[in-house]
């Protein structure tokens, strides 16, 4: 999906910022656009500053200061009960005291719709996340993954063009998270709707995002597709909080233009391409994916700078061999290989190189 | 699989072939037996105090013997004759033989004090007549008649046929403001001395009226309690429970002097203006003051199976139905309330069930029309006429299983969450 956030802004947050106590500040100057149709997570550990971001979005909350606008329109005024915003909570809330269908009705009776409509738009809504015969039942009686469902139902049936989520997936089991992160993918895909989607588990927000917005401290670190985000981090926080991750700190020696050499605190040096730093003689963090570190001297690109390594522990994981190392004095240097036939079999005790393409070593800050 | 899907002829054996059921219930007994001992102090407390108790109350409602213990002769001759029979010369020889017999055993008294339930002021007719008995001589119609001519009124010969058997239902009767007539039917009491019906229906009306109150009272408390930190809403709830550790007395007469002619209150309405020295409220020593201390006795009754059961419902409930486009109000009617009805039930419940019995502070507070059903049977068992205490009390008790009853037609008893 192409996305052109300056001239297609449906949700734009400017200079936003929230504070609880009057002493410190939770959002620190937000701004983001989001784009009609667009699926986009918000990222980050708790108390980033993330669920208050939806929560202010949804009407909840209010700004200490900025504007919100949905579709245009500032929002900051406009009670939560009118801004037709669609969510689905972290513990379902479906409200125990009704059944299925009354649940789903609840949104359709307060916008004052007749029966018949109510019962056609039930029926859709229920058979879309394949929950049409549960209609009697009440939500104690229904398992997390089907009272999931309903709640992703009911946050839909009454038509909003935009859909906040909050964490809806945190309390299923991992296999029944996967298949609902694939189903709301789905259902965002073919319904056209815009969702805001709000999680700490990284591996859900690149499976089912258009964009990632990672928080930290109050702040986006950095508002990007899944891929960049892995891929080309923009600073340490980002590169520690996605995926798994080689940290190698050290000095810049020499840069220049896409190319650095960076001294490591161990005395060696090694190849990296620099991302925020700027400067010979600055502190960096190399970042290192752990799957893109060779071992194979035929795989390294000619003249490449190698570091001895120390096999410490070799673990079987059944796809992959996760290797960890001793590194330029760091004891959990990891290596992941690919588990296929002619698999090189590395064994604790054994002494070997490992090297990088330098556009795999990314120079960061040092946090 | 197929071994296990059984459910039709052979029923399942150990591997040993005991009976499945035998082996379980082998196993289990032991855990159950320690189980059951571990209960029966509370079981045998539960007999002795309360059981045992309600029966006897019950039964005594039901039975009285002062009269039939000492008056075999007149019950068989009750016996021979129908319901409606004049007593004739036969009868009044039985009426002189038991006489003598309550002389001899010193119980005229007592058989008199229960005629005297039925018709009022027949005690000394009978201590009187036991104290000549043995000068009475044929015909017994003349010399009793003659001694008091009380004995020929067919509603003392009634009375007594009713009372020659233990077992009487005289004291409901009396409780539901009816007595029987010379033919041997009832009817309705004078209408100047019906007191209980009306009274019953009273309670329940100003029971009522105080749950309705508390009720009011204690929801928005309630609420605030449970939506508060936790550290705030404790220091509060000490505060709601502080009634709970002063005495009830010493509540009760606190506010006979806030409330009374000279009290608090008027005072400051006089000294403030709102009303003058002549005018000052009757608060106290009426139905007002009766309603305005039970409400302040039993609020926090109300308060706490409330705040037990807000407590627990999530916030994530009315945001959601605010975000489904509720406003504020359609969620409290339609998200909020019906999820704090577990509360409400078990609040109105125990409140109104400690309303209608309530005592000390209608006594103290009530004045002449502040009483309740209670205080009546505090003025029997005053009287020691224990047998009508027991009828009204059982009444009462009566008309709380019926509400008891109504609750769990309507509401549910598994609803009621007390804390």
């Amino acid at each position: 999906m192409t996305v052109d956030p300056k001239n297609d802004a449906f949700v734009a947050f400017e200079h936003v910022q929230k504070s609880y106590d009057g002493v410190s500040l939770v959002v620190k100057d937000l701004n983001l656009n989001i784009a009609k149709g667009e699926f986009l997570t918000m990222l980050g550990p708790s108390g980033s500053g993330k669920t208050t971001c939806l929560m202010m979005l949804a009407g909840f909350e209010t700004a200490t200061h900025g504007e919100i606008r949905l579709d245009g329109r500032p929002i900051n005024q406009v009670p939560p009960h009118k801004r037709g915003i669609g969510m689905v909570f972290q513990n379902y809330a479906l409200f125990p005291h009704m059944t299925v269908g009354e649940n789903l009705s609840f949104p359709l009776e307060v916008r004052g719709m007749g029966k018949d409509e109510r019962e056609t738009r039930i029926r859709r809504a229920l058979d879309m996340v394949q929950m049409g015969a549960f209609s009697n039942r009440r939500p104690a009686q229904l398992s997390g993954g089907q009272q999931q469902r309903i709640a992703l139902a009911r946050a839909l049936v009454f038509d909003p063009t935009l859909v906040l989520m909050d964490e809806p997936l945190g309390a299923l089991d991992k296999q029944l998270r996967e298949h609902m992160q694939l189903e709301i993918k789905h259902l965002h895909e073919s319904l056209g709707i815009t969702v805001v989607y709000v999680t700490h588990d990284q591996g859900e927000a690149l499976t089912m995002s258009d964009r990632v917005a990672v928080f930290n401290d109050g702040r986006i670190q950095q508002l990007a597709p899944p891929a960049d985000l892995y891929e080309r981090p923009d600073n340490s926080f980002v590169a520690q909080f996605i995926g798994e991750n080689n940290k190698l700190p050290g000095t810049i020696e020499e840069i220049n233009g896409a190319k650095a050499r960076v001294r490591l605190t161990t005395g060696e040096l090694i190849d990296a391409t620099p991302v925020n730093v700027t400067q010979k003689g600055e502190k960096t963090v190399v970042s290192i994916r752990p799957e893109r570190v060779e071992f194979k001297p035929e795989l390294m690109p000619p003249g490449a700078l190698t570091l001895d390594a120390d096999v410490l522990e070799v673990i079987y994981m059944g796809d992959i061999l996760r290797t960890r190392m001793r590194v330029a004095g760091t004891d959990d240097f990891v290596v992941k290989c690919r588990n296929t036939l002619g698999q090189t079999r590395l064994t604790p005790g054994g002494r070997i190189k490992v090297g990088w393409h330098p556009e795999d070593a990314r120079a960061l800050d040092a946090p | 699989m197929a071994e296990l899907t059984h459910g039709d002829a052979t029923p399942l054996t150990t591997a040993d072939g005991r009976p499945l059921k035998a082996a379980l219930a082998a196993a289990q007994a032991k855990a159950k037996w320690r189980a059951f001992f571990l209960v029966l102090p509370l079981l045998l407390f539960i007999v002795i105090t309360f059981v045992v108790p309600i029966g006897q109350m019950l039964q005594r409602s039901v039975y009285h013997d002062g009269f039939s213990k000492t008056s075999p002769n007149l019950a068989a001759w009750f016996d021979a004759n129908p319901a409606g029979t004049e007593p004739d010369e036969a009868a009044f020889a039985a009426l002189a033989a038991d006489l003598v017999l309550m002389k001899d055993n010193r119980l005229a008294g007592e058989a008199g004090t229960r005629i005297n339930y039925s018709v009022p002021g027949t005690r000394s007719l009978f201590t009187a007549s036991a104290r000549g008995a043995d000068e009475l001589a044929p015909p017994f119609r003349e010399a009793l008649t003659g001694q008091d001519a009380k004995w020929g009124d067919p509603l003392i010969w009634v009375a007594m046929r009713e009372a020659a058997s233990p077992w009487t239902t005289d004291f409901y009767l009396t409780g539901i403001d009816m007595q029987r007539t010379a033919d041997g039917g009832i009817e309705k009491v004078a209408e100047s001395s019906r007191v209980y019906l009306w009274l019953y229906a009273r309670t329940f009306i100003l029971s009522a009226v105080i749950t309705g109150i508390c009720l009011l009272l204690a929801f928005p408390i309630a609420h605030m309690l449970a939506t508060l930190p936790m550290a705030k809403a404790n220091l509060l709830m000490i505060l709601v429970l502080l009634p709970f550790w002063t005495s009830l007395l010493v509540r009760t007469t606190s506010w006979i002097v806030l409330l009374q002619g000279q009290g608090v209150v008027n005072s400051l309405m006089v000294s403030l203006g709102i009303i003058d020295d002549a005018g000052r409220l009757q608060m106290i020593y009426n139905q007002t003051g009766t309603i305005i201390v039970m409400v302040h006795i039993l609020l926090p009754f109300m308060v706490l199976p409330l705040y037990s059961v807000m407590r627990v419902i999530p916030p994530g409930y009315a945001r959601a139905a605010r975000s489904l486009g509720a406003t504020s109000w359609t969620t409290f009617r339609r998200i909020y309330l019906p999820q704090t009805l577990p509360g409400i039930g078990a609040g109105v419940l125990l409140v109104f069930i400690l309303a209608v019995g309530y005592y000390i502070t209608p006594a103290l507070v009530g004045g002449a029309d502040g009483q309740l059903f209670s205080n009546q049977i505090q003025f029997h068992m005053s009287k020691s006429n224990w047998s009508q205490a027991a009828a009204l009390a059982a009444m009462l008790l009566a008309g709380v299983l019926v509400l008891y009853w109504l609750y769990d037609r309507l509401i549910g008893i598994d609803k009621l969450k007390l804390g």
